[in-house]
């Protein structure tokens, strides 16, 4: 495989970043508005037409509130923290392949911030390391409450990223990498079966392990109603309790950037990344029938993969809004025993399932 | 022990089914109700005031702030003889007496008139005894006018110079929230 030049894939990442960023931004004003809706309101509707700068006006408000340290807190791990929290989330983003190539005469440029063939533990990697922000940020708080928030943080990540990786080996067991290009590629298919398309992905061969891996996911990104670490009926804010400012600004921000990253990552692995129905057939009847070039109907495919993709990633990031404002919070016992009593089982059985399929060669 | 009432019910705490352990089809019950009122909220008009836009009507016998009437010929119809302190259940009302003069006809129907009258906002309760008890017709509770919140106490207390009816109604107060020919009465018809 011949890498594109180093300059395209530097600004591939900044757009993957500044598109992160920009989802998260919206993420803060779609919660409002789809809690809203879900609650039979309005939401935000004045900054702006459909309130649509209502972003702005809150990053306004973040960036100019009192900045509060707490007594006999760690000043240094207290920046530190939500920092790290950002840092992680942003980063996590850069192995998603978005979209296939863009081939632009003797240049290339594949959608996809670093083509690594580890993308996968890659992405795992930056989500455990994600816990540590809020770790330092509730440590550094020198508040009993933060410190609970972090401690369950911790504990609910670690418990829950159990079973997902579990659940995500059955899928490397049939795609045989952990490459997260390679397992889209290998959610297409060129057969000429109608519903083959959507059947060829992975969450047709792996309902189970998907409904594992959503739940893990919801955990992993401290979402309702796996959101004991901020928990406010038990703990004001949890780790963010001392939290001002745009300190309290990053953390949120970094919440709604996992949000999307998982949601990212859930369309790849399960719902075909940016492969969509008949993309095969159309690519053939723009080049048979409209008479237009290979290359350019490779392009038009993949512009048509990254709406596709991201429709996937809008629909997770509102189902993540949706069960939070439908589903009441977890007691922490009920949490940790979902997490090790069934959920880990389970992703068990999937794997012994899924091996079992493929020795028979049910699935591959 | 046997109940005295014998109305208590044995509740029985039976083991949950397994799609209920399963958590599953409940969660996919509640967001289906979620996602109902997901639509409605979308398709359908809010049941959301878009309060400075919009106000809520008063009802039509809504009693506010009152006021101090005067006749048809601009006189104030007041002659301070007191039914209205003596009905008020709060002890709100005060007033001082006085005897109109030659030459303040104009002014004043009675013979007899308030020299000062103040009402309490603090303690009143807007009950309207004040104005059942009138036998002059001066004291009105209007339907339109609301108290407004104030920084000092004595700023509560109204005197002639907040109650008594302006001589031309142009001029009355805009403050508080005005209830509109129309909206009165779509409400009568409403209520009745």
């Amino acid at each position: 495989m011949d890498f594109p030049p180093l300059a395209w894939q530097g600004v591939v990442v900044l757009v993957v970043f500044g598109v992160s960023l920009l989802i998260a931004t919206y993420s803060t004003y779609a919660e409002r508005v789809i809690a809203a809706f879900l609650q039979d309101r309005v939401g935000p509707d004045r900054a702006g037409p459909f309130g649509l700068l209502q972003p702005l006006a809150d990053a306004v408000k973040l960036f100019t509130k009192e900045e509060f340290f707490p007594a006999g807190a760690n000043r240094a791990l207290f920046v530190f923290g939500p920092c790290l929290a950002m840092i992680t989330a942003l980063m996590s983003s850069a192995v998603i392949p978005f979209g296939n190539v863009l081939q632009f005469g003797e240049t290339a440029i594949h959608l996809q911030g670093i083509e690594i063939n580890v993308g996968m533990l890659y992405v795992f990697g930056m989500v455990s390391l994600g816990v540590y922000g809020i770790m330092i940020g509730g440590w550094a708080s020198n508040n009993k409450f933060s410190l609970l928030g972090a401690i369950r943080a911790a504990s609910q990540n670690i418990s829950y990223e159990i079973a997902m990786g579990l659940a995500l080996i059955a899928v490397l067991m049939m795609s045989g990498s952990l490459s997260l290009r390679e397992i889209t590629f290998q959610q297409a298919s060129d057969a000429p079966f109608v519903w083959q398309d959507i059947f060829n992905w992975n969450v047709m061969k792996q309902p189970l392990g998907f409904i594992i891996f959503i739940v893990c996911a919801f955990a992993e990104t401290n979402r309702t109603p796996f959101d004991l670490p901020e928990c406010e009926t038990e703990l004001i804010g949890g780790y963010h309790t001392e939290y001002s400012s745009m300190k309290m600004g990053l953390y949120l921000f970094a919440e709604y950037i996992n949000v999307f990253v998982a949601s990212a990552v859930m369309s790849v692995l399960y719902f075909g990344g940016f492969n969509f129905p008949f993309q095969a057939e159309l690519r053939n009847w723009l080049v048979s029938a409209q008479g237009l070039e290979l290359v350019t109907a490779s392009n038009i495919i993949t512009i048509l993969g990254l709406v596709g993709l991201f429709a996937k990633i809008f629909s997770f990031i509102f189902f993540f809004m949706w069960v939070r404002w439908t589903l009441p919070r977890f007691r922490y016992d009920q949490l940790m025993r979902l997490g090790w009593t069934i959920l880990i089982p389970l992703a068990i059985f999937n794997i012994l399932l899924t091996g079992g399929l493929i020795t028979f060669g049910i699935i591959k | 022990m046997e109940s005295l009432s014998k109305r208590a019910k044995v509740l029985e705490k039976k083991p949950m089914t397994l799609a209920e352990r399963a958590y599953l089809p409940a969660i996919f019950q509640g967001l289906s109700i979620t996602m109902q009122h997901f639509f409605r909220a979308a398709t359908k008009k809010q049941v959301t005031i878009r309060y400075p836009e919009e106000t809520r009507p008063f009802s039509p016998v809504f009693r506010g702030l009152h006021v101090l009437k005067r006749d048809e010929k601009g006189r104030e119809r007041c002659t301070a003889c007191g039914l209205c302190a003596v009905a008020c259940p709060a002890e709100a009302i005060t007033m001082v007496a006085g005897e109109r003069k030659k030459g303040e006809e104009s002014l004043y129907r009675e013979e007899k008139y308030a020299v000062s009258y103040e009402i309490n906002m603090l303690r009143c309760i807007f009950c309207g005894l004040c104005e059942e008890a009138c036998p002059k017709a001066a004291v009105y509770l209007q339907a339109d006018k609301m108290a407004p919140p104030r920084f000092e106490r004595d700023e509560f207390i109204y005197g002639k110079d907040r109650l008594v009816e302006p001589v031309t109604p142009d001029n009355r107060s805009k403050r508080g929230i005005q209830l509109t020919a129309e909206q009165a009465d779509k409400l009568r018809t409403q209520s009745a």
